[in-house]
């Protein structure tokens, strides 16, 4: 049938009818319309895709993930709120879609192989076929205290600019209320109610503003604390303390959202478990246990845009029996092109064949992780990566075989790794350089999957982490504990062992504690300190890769010195009987560990005649220079404070400076200007919507163009050296400024009037992410470093500071 | 920890410098004109297209300076290489000048050339002690911190004052809205100023002493004297730094200058030759 708009007549029995215009509603009904057949597109509002609807005003939607193509008749790009629900409203008219608003569905019963669909307003829609996209959005969790219904409760906050000078109470501590409370403390008074002791929901970037909020004292927070009842004018919340009356004009209660449990259960479908979250499942074609009635989107646990949408057009065509290859199908037959042409499921299959780590995957995630993957085909002795390069990425051996070149002096030594087996997973854990060259030693097929796919898998699917810890803890042990000792031998060692995780400024062991077990720091680094004459001295600094703890257990005395993490830190806890025994079994071993244990005594003995050098390493570490990789440091006794350093900055990234000398700490000599410090675990890199953040194989950070300006970075940066900016404008040239005093001059940006007059004022500009990346494109270095005219700014890793510190 | 420009790359430049100087010595010695040594030898010639040579490559500092991310050489080469080079300078055009000084465009230009080299030596010496002095003075705080710290005190002693007398009110208030650092060229350069409104303040309340309230007096007396502290600081930090660039203001249009009586130096040579 063509379409018509406004209600459906009853009488009619429809091929398909959609519940839910969201994305992967509308998708559908796109598509039915277009092909011609009957359908009818449910909705609850007057208006289509009522979450979308809903979000804040001018909200920046994204289209994530941005490496699925969008297979839809309707289309669909990142953009604001407004752009989106135009576009798409102009487009499901022009295909003469069939939408029947204010349709809110109460029940959908299946009789003689037709559904009946009863609506809210007494009509009935009967249909062959049923596709609920209803998504989770529609179903939010309501209070469920007395006074829950009050008008001054709301659970959706449009446009935060409407309100000015209230007193608004925001319930819930998810990302969607510690954004509502962000946005809506620039002109009110908030305070924010959160049931547990931290925000351990959200989003890192927004876990930053709603701390320094509360912080700065822009947000009252009350935690562990739940709304009692509600007033008029006032809630009253349970606290640890007893009952507390907060006063106030409005209540916007964010406490999430569920699958309308009890309406998909009436249909019929079953969901897998009592969990409140718990999702129904579907099959391949997204058909519920009910035959005929699928799900897509959010319910079916596909909660993007983009993956709704895509899934909206084939139900549609699964419906009319027709077969369909996944979207992506065309991205993974070009990135097996190199494989002989075999098609993508018979690949997909020998890759979980043949490689145990993935083989516990479900079929859609390791259809994922394959795209993400990168496919290298190489020939014999082709190099995979080489020792001390900075990448991170994580390699599984498909077909073939690699070598592991373990000894850095005798590239001979070879450790040979079959056809299924994975390595890289050092760096990937360690965020420090490679610790070995990989080669390839017969003709192979690897898989390159990215570090952020990976801490994803590791995350989320348990055997994964799991296989491989186990390996991972092996090979560490082997590495930087005990080389050239064989598996078998270090075995029974290894089987002891546990897995540690430090925050910042936690202690590993204390002076004067028994000493049973030791430690092989795999991830961070720690700061070895020693009480004298009643204050902590600082003999070291030890970075990942090295082993604490092994004095205690030599001498048997209690600890000397005590060991705090500098920052996020993982060590292999070693237990004291089973190192002794393996030492007792390896001479050579044990010659080795000792020769370090008088090297550390002698060490010890220097750094404690030497406080001051300590206490430039203490500085170092509190501001954070111990989990950096590349650090920008000035010796203040040269500097002249010309800021040339910044001016070169600016002059080599298009005006923007990345640096800020005068700011920052300093300490003796030494001063931290803010600037990146090339992190190990870069803070940045931890939730980029684009994946736009990447390390260089020399070890700078860096963002790359698809930057779309989301700001996460820079809140995620813990040292403030990311920055938002509009692209530059074009410069005069050196000279015209230096005789003519034409522009601005270096280092310095076009003032706001030059622009003014020019027609570019800068909002216009689509603002991106900016930092240092060690201007990893110009031949010769830093050029805040090869711009300074003293010698005073100097880069340096923090292994070599504290021979700096030592100089010092 | 690192070394400074005089030291850079094991004296690298000092060798260079005195290479040049040497080599223009040894010649000039070695030369014995028909009359007294002057710059219409072939030696003079020589030493005059030396030094013209060496004057302009040290004036293309000034645009290598602000050319980022060229060149193999990092700027402190440069820097290091214009110190001594300009010392050499003086050696060298002192030489093709043959000792000579008159009044005309030539030893104009000589003059000029001087004037720059010492101001050069000077700038030398703010170079290598002002970021240690500049560094003692802060202390570990930026001027901004420092300014922070001092609209604190400021705050403070306002509204321990409130509950004083008139006078003292009115004393602190005037030192809180009237005490002014810097302003102009003098008296930044100055870097001190005993009559300051809060030195002023501080000795009112230093004087009525006695006057009763004297827990709020002591306290406020040690706030003033903490904010005079301060700003003895702030006013140091603002000298020296003021001090590093109205040296450059006087080095660069010098050597400007000295650059077009160079031009007009040798204009003048060939037309009257």
């Amino acid at each position: 049938m063509g379409g018509f708009r406004g209600p459906a007549l009853s009488t009619e029995t429809y091929r398909i009818a959609i519940v839910g215009s969201g994305p992967g509603g509308l998708s559908a009904a796109a598509h039915a319309a277009k092909l011609g057949v009957s359908h009818v597109l449910l909705e609850r509002a007057d208006h289509l895709s009522d979450t979308i609807y809903k979000y804040q005003r001018g909200k920046f939607v994204m289209s994530t993930p941005d490496i699925l193509p969008l297979r839809s008749d309707v289309t669909f790009a990142a953009g604001k709120r407004e752009a989106i629900l135009g576009n798409w409203d102009r487009q499901i008219a022009e295909l003469k879609t069939n939408v029947r608003y204010k349709s809110d569905v109460v029940e959908i019963k299946k009789a003689e192989g037709v559904f009946n669909i009863r609506l809210a307003d007494g009509d009935t829609v009967q249909a062959e076929n049923v596709v609920l996209a209803i998504g989770l959005q529609g179903n939010l969790n309501k209070l469920t205290c007395p006074g829950g219904d009050l008008p001054l409760v709301q659970y959706q906050l449009d446009d935060p600019g409407e309100y000015e000078a209230e007193t608004i109470v925001v319930i819930g501590a998810g990302d969607a209320g510690v954004e509502n409370a962000v946005a809506l403390a620039k002109q009110n008074s908030v305070v924010i109610i959160n049931r547990e002791a931290e925000f351990a929901r959200v989003k890192q970037g927004n876990l930053t503003l709603i701390l320094n909020a509360i912080e700065k004292g822009d947000i009252q927070c009350y935690y562990n604390a739940e709304p009692a009842r509600v007033e008029p004018n006032a809630i009253i919340l349970n606290t640890a303390d007893g009952e507390a009356r907060v006063p106030c004009d409005r209540i916007i209660a964010r406490i999430g959202a569920s699958a309308p449990r009890k309406f998909v259960e009436s249909c019929g479908i079953k969901f897998p478990n009592a969990d409140r979250s718990a999702l129904p499942e579907v099959s391949s074609t997204y058909e519920s246990n009910v035959p005929g009635l699928y799900i897509v989107g959010a319910l079916g646990g596909y909660p993007l845009i983009k993956q709704a949408m895509n899934q909206g057009l084939e139900v549609v065509e699964y419906i009319l029996g027709n077969k369909l290859a996944p979207a992506d199908e065309p991205l993974l037959q070009r990135k097996f092109a190199g494989l002989g042409g075999a098609d993508v499921d018979a690949i997909i299959a020998e890759a979980r064949g043949a490689i145990p780590v993935f083989a516990s995957l479900n079929p859609l995630l390791l259809r994922e992780t394959l795209l993400e993957s990168d496919v290298h085909v190489l020939k014999k002795d082709a190099i995979v990566f080489k020792r001390n390069d900075y990448t991170s990425s994580f390699f599984t051996i498909m077909r073939g075989s690699v070598g592991i070149q373990i000894n850095a002096l005798d590239p001979s030594v070879v450790v040979t790794l079959p056809t299924g087996a994975f390595f890289g997973e050092m760096g990937l854990i360690s965020g420090r350089r490679r610790s070995a060259t990989a080669v390839a030693t017969s003709d192979c097929v690897l898989l390159e999957t990215p570090r952020r796919t990976m801490l994803k898998l590791i995350k989320s699917v348990d055997s994964v982490r799991r296989t491989l810890d186990q390996t991972a803890i092996m090979r560490q042990v082997q590495t930087h504990l005990a080389p050239g000792v064989s598996v078998a031998d270090l075995r029974p060692m290894v089987e002891t062992v546990e897995l540690k995780r430090y925050k910042p400024g936690d202690v590993i062991f204390n002076q004067g504690d028994k000493g049973d077990d030791m430690h092989l720091i795999r991830a961070g680094s720690c700061t070895v300190s020693m009480r004298v004459g009643g204050r902590d001295i600082v003999l070291s600094y030890v970075p990942s890769g090295n082993y604490i703890g092994e004095m205690a257990l030599l001498s048997d005395a209690p600890r000397s010195a005590t060991v705090k993490a500098a920052h996020a830190t993982e060590t292999i806890r070693i237990q004291g009987d089973a190192f002794k025994a393996l030492l007792d079994s390896q001479p050579a071993l044990k010659a080795k560990v000792e020769a370090k244990f008088r090297q550390r005594i002698m060490q010890n003995e220097q750094m404690q005649r030497r406080p001051e050098a300590g206490n430039i390493i203490q500085f170092l570490i509190e501001q954070g220079v111990g989990e950096g990789t590349d650090v920008l440091l000035i010796d203040e006794s040269l500097c002249v404070h010309c800021d040339n350093c910044e001016k070169a900055c600016a002059e080599t990234h298009k005006g923007i400076s990345r640096l800020d000398r005068e700011a920052g700490p300093s300490f003796a000599n030494i001063h931290v200007p803010t600037s990146c410090r090339h992190c190990e675990h870069p803070h940045c890199m931890s939730d980029c919507p684009p994946n736009a953040i990447h390390r260089a194989p020399d070890g700078e950070v860096f963002i790359d163009d698809s930057c779309i300006g989301c700001g996460n970075c820079e809140r995620n940066c813990p040292y403030g050296v990311i920055q938002l900016a509009s692209p530059p404008e074009e410069k005069f040239n050196l000279f015209s400024w230096l005789l003519f005093g034409k522009g601005p001059g270096p280092g310095e940006e076009m003032a706001y009037e030059e622009l003014k007059y020019a027609g570019k004022p800068h909002a216009d500009k689509q603002k991106r992410a900016v930092k240092c990346d060690m201007c990893k494109d110009i031949d010769g270095g830093a050029s805040c470093v090869r711009a300074c005219p003293t010698g005073a700014a100097m880069r340096v890793s923090p292994e070599e500071f504290m021979s700096v510190a030592l100089l010092g | 920890m690192r070394e400074s420009i005089l030291i850079y790359r094991n004296h690298l430049y000092l060798k260079l410098a005195a290479l040049v100087s040497l080599v223009a010595t040894t010649a000039y010695v070695w030369h014995t004109p028909f009359e007294r040594p002057n710059g219409g030898t072939w030696l003079g010639y020589t030493l005059g297209v030396v030094a013209g040579g060496l004057m302009i490559w040290l004036a293309w500092f000034g645009v290598r300076k602000r050319k980022y991310g060229i060149g193999k050489l990092r700027l402190e080469d440069w820097l290091s290489a214009h110190v001594y080079m300009g010392l050499a300078l003086a050696i060298v055009a002192t030489l093709h000048a043959g000792f000579q000084l008159n009044w005309n465009v030539h030893s104009a230009l000589y003059v000029l050339m001087m004037i720059v080299i010492i101001s050069g030596i000077v700038g030398v010496y703010f170079y290598i002690r002002f970021p240690i002095m500049l560094t003692e003075n802060r202390r570990g705080m930026t001027a901004e911190v420092m300014l922070t710290q001092i609209t604190d005190l400021d705050r403070e002693i306002r509204q321990l004052a409130m509950g004083l007398d008139d006078a003292t009110n009115a004393a602190v208030l005037k030192a809180s809205q009237e005490t002014i650092v810097g302003t102009t060229l003098f008296s930044q350069l100055r870097g001190f100023d005993e009559d300051c409104e809060t030195t002023q303040a501080r000795r009112f309340v230093e004087d009525s002493e006695g006057s009763g309230e004297s827990t709020s007096r002591r306290q406020l007396l040690t706030r003033l004297v903490r904010k005079e502290e301060l700003l003895k600081r702030i006013r140091r930090d603002v000298q020296l730094r003021c001090l590093l660039k109205t040296w450059l203001i006087c080095h660069v249009p010098f050597s400007v200058a000295a650059l077009m009586a160079l031009a007009v130096h040798v204009v003048t040579v060939f037309y009257y030759w």
